[in-house]
């Protein structure tokens, strides 16, 4: 009972880390929040529906959703980000964000109404059972697909020109600037790799949960942003942790607890992490936004 | 004299004047609180729990609203000592977020079915005179030393205390007022529903609350005032843009938000018009 949980829970954990990651790759580079990454995450599930209801296999119905959300994150910079980076206070980007949010909400309530829809499996599931734990081939799937791409992140970020480039920018825009790197390039790539996580993480979710609405990506979002905040804002190991530690504790209330606290213990955990530790597990920075 | 959907625009407006002036008050020290519905929450189940169960008269029902909302802006206070910016915009949102769930599994307060049967209590009178209150509190506030030492946390906390400011003090008395103001607005909005739910106070609430007051720019409480008014009003004028309403509002706000990225009321314009904001610098 337990492992099986455990890995329930691991599974759960992994996608909303690719989330966290979103959130904490973009606050790292920018020193913003994005209110609207969890919309994009929607919007990238819609994408992954559009093609699986076309008949295409799991993988293209993935990639597309990676590609679209990848998309769509660059256009959030450009409209919602790059025009105020240096311009009003920190606050107007949350608002220009959340304005954004409510556009694509209520554009994929346009296209695919309001209403719940169910996402059609990849697959016919087999199970498969390896000592006290049970696996269908999904779930596999989906642990196997989230542990894939956090591994390919930190390949990314640590072993190629553009994760270099990220990473400077990260630590200091200006001196990155004079080194010679293309800030601005670096900043759309975060952009498009956090998206693309995002995307990613709306059809592993969406197959998941068998569904998904235009409002899917709110609930998911607020817990992307207490798992950033519980591994340490711009830490991408310690949103993979936190991740992890966030989708287990989850599965583990609604077993052992009542199921109506589950979205509760997020921010509890979160907000017990940060009475201990306010820099989040992982994080080393002071907590000035 | 007025027609009852009148009256229920000019109240939800009124509402969302008070609850975005709730947010305006701690982000005026420099505090910005993404959480201000867990705090409406909390003022309206418990005028609601009060006015239904012990059927005590509305204004007491309404103060006791506005004192647990203070109550628990002390409480939240306390940890927003340690944090700063965007930190405390996070944990705000999660304690608005814990608020919900807490009255979701909460059967005494009907849980996710709602709160109902609240006496019909609130007029527009209630909420004008309320709003008037505050006007006249926010005015006072401005040049009083509370209101500098506000100014002086929100452009400096290093420099503020190093001029004598106690932040400690200062910022503590910015979270409870504003969870008084936010308890009272939800008070006011209980018992004009008549029914609440849980949901009706989640982070969408929160955030927009956040978007009335920086919609209307944060160098003065008339920001709050007119971004509020604005935003909660623009709903009804874009009535004949039927199902492309929440599109449109978005884009709106979105290019309004391009154009004046400090909000409507930005230090330029206040000084314009020579209201006397808090500060008419700009600032960053």
């Amino acid at each position: 009972m337990f492992a099986q949980q455990l890995v329930n829970g691991l599974m759960l954990g992994g996608a909303y880390a690719l989330v966290a990651i979103g959130y904490t790759l973009i606050f790292g580079v920018l020193n913003l929040l994005h209110l609207a990454h969890g919309e994009v995450f929607m919007v990238g599930a819609y994408v992954g529906l559009a093609l699986a209801l076309a008949g295409f296999s799991p993988w293209v119905v993935l990639a597309g959703a990676m590609l679209g959300a990848a998309t769509l994150g660059v256009l959030v910079e450009r409209v919602a980000f790059r025009p105020v980076r240096n311009r009003g206070s920190h606050v107007t980007p949350l608002i220009t964000t959340i304005a954004v949010g409510l556009v694509l909400q209520h554009v994929v309530v346009k296209i695919f109404g309001a209403e719940p829809v169910a996402f059609p499996a990849p697959f016919a599931a087999a199970a498969m059972t390896i000592g006290p734990v049970t696996l269908t081939t999904l779930q596999l799937l989906i642990l196997g697909t989230s542990l894939a791409l956090m591994a390919l992140l930190e390949l990314v970020l640590r072993a190629t020109p553009t994760g270099m480039a990220i990473r400077a920018t990260a630590e200091n825009q200006t001196v990155a600037g004079l080194m010679g790197i293309n800030v601005s390039l670096a900043i759309v790539a975060t952009f498009a790799i956090a998206s693309a996580l995002a995307g990613a993480a709306g059809v592993l979710l969406a197959w998941n949960f068998t569904g998904l609405s235009p409002f899917f990506g709110v609930k998911v979002g607020l817990k992307g942003l207490a798992i950033m905040l519980l591994g340490g804002l711009g830490n991408v190991t310690g949103a993979m942790l936190g991740g992890l530690i966030v989708g287990v504790v989850e599965v583990m209330s609604v077993a052992y607890l009542a199921s109506s606290y589950r979205d509760a213990f997020a921010f509890a955990v979160m907000i017990l992490i940060l009475m201990l530790r306010p820099t989040g597990l992982l994080g080393a920075r002071l907590q000035t936004g | 004299m007025l027609s009852d959907h009148t009256v229920s625009i000019l109240i939800f407006a009124g509402i969302d004047v008070i609850m975005a002036l709730s947010f305006y008050l701690p982000a005026s020290a420099g505090q910005l609180s993404a959480g201000q519905g867990g705090f409406m929450a909390l003022g309206a189940y418990t005028a609601a729990y009060l006015t239904v169960q012990y059927g005590v008269p509305f204004p007491i029902a309404l103060a006791a609203g506005g004192v647990i909302g203070g109550l628990v802006g002390l409480a939240v206070g306390f940890p927003a000592l340690r944090l700063r910016g965007l930190y405390l915009v996070l944990v705000t949102f999660g304690f608005g977020e814990m608020v919900r769930v807490l009255f979701l599994n909460a059967p005494a307060f009907g849980g996710p079915g709602g709160f109902a049967g609240i006496p019909p209590a609130t007029t527009v009178w209630h909420v004008l005179g309320l709003l008037l209150v505050l006007v006249y509190f926010f005015t006072r506030l401005s040049g009083s030393r509370m209101g500098r030492a506000f100014a002086a946390l929100r452009d400096d906390e290093a420099a503020a205390e190093a001029m004598g400011v106690n932040s400690t003090y200062v910022k503590l008395a910015a979270f409870t007022a504003g969870g008084v103001i936010a308890g009272l607005g939800g008070a006011l909005y209980a018992h004009y529903t008549l029914f609440i739910d849980p949901e009706a106070f989640g982070v969408g609430r929160s955030l927009f609350v956040m978007l009335y007051a920086v919609f209307g720019g944060l160098a003065s409480f008339w920001g709050a005032v007119v971004g509020a008014s604005i935003l909660s009003v623009l709903p009804e004028l874009l009535r004949w843009v039927k199902d492309w309403r929440e599109i449109f509002y978005g884009v709106l706000v979105l290019v309004m938000m391009l154009v004046r990225p400090q909000g409507l009321l930005d230090p330029a314009l206040l000084a314009r018009l020579s209201l006397r904001g808090e500060r008419v610098a700009a600032r960053g």
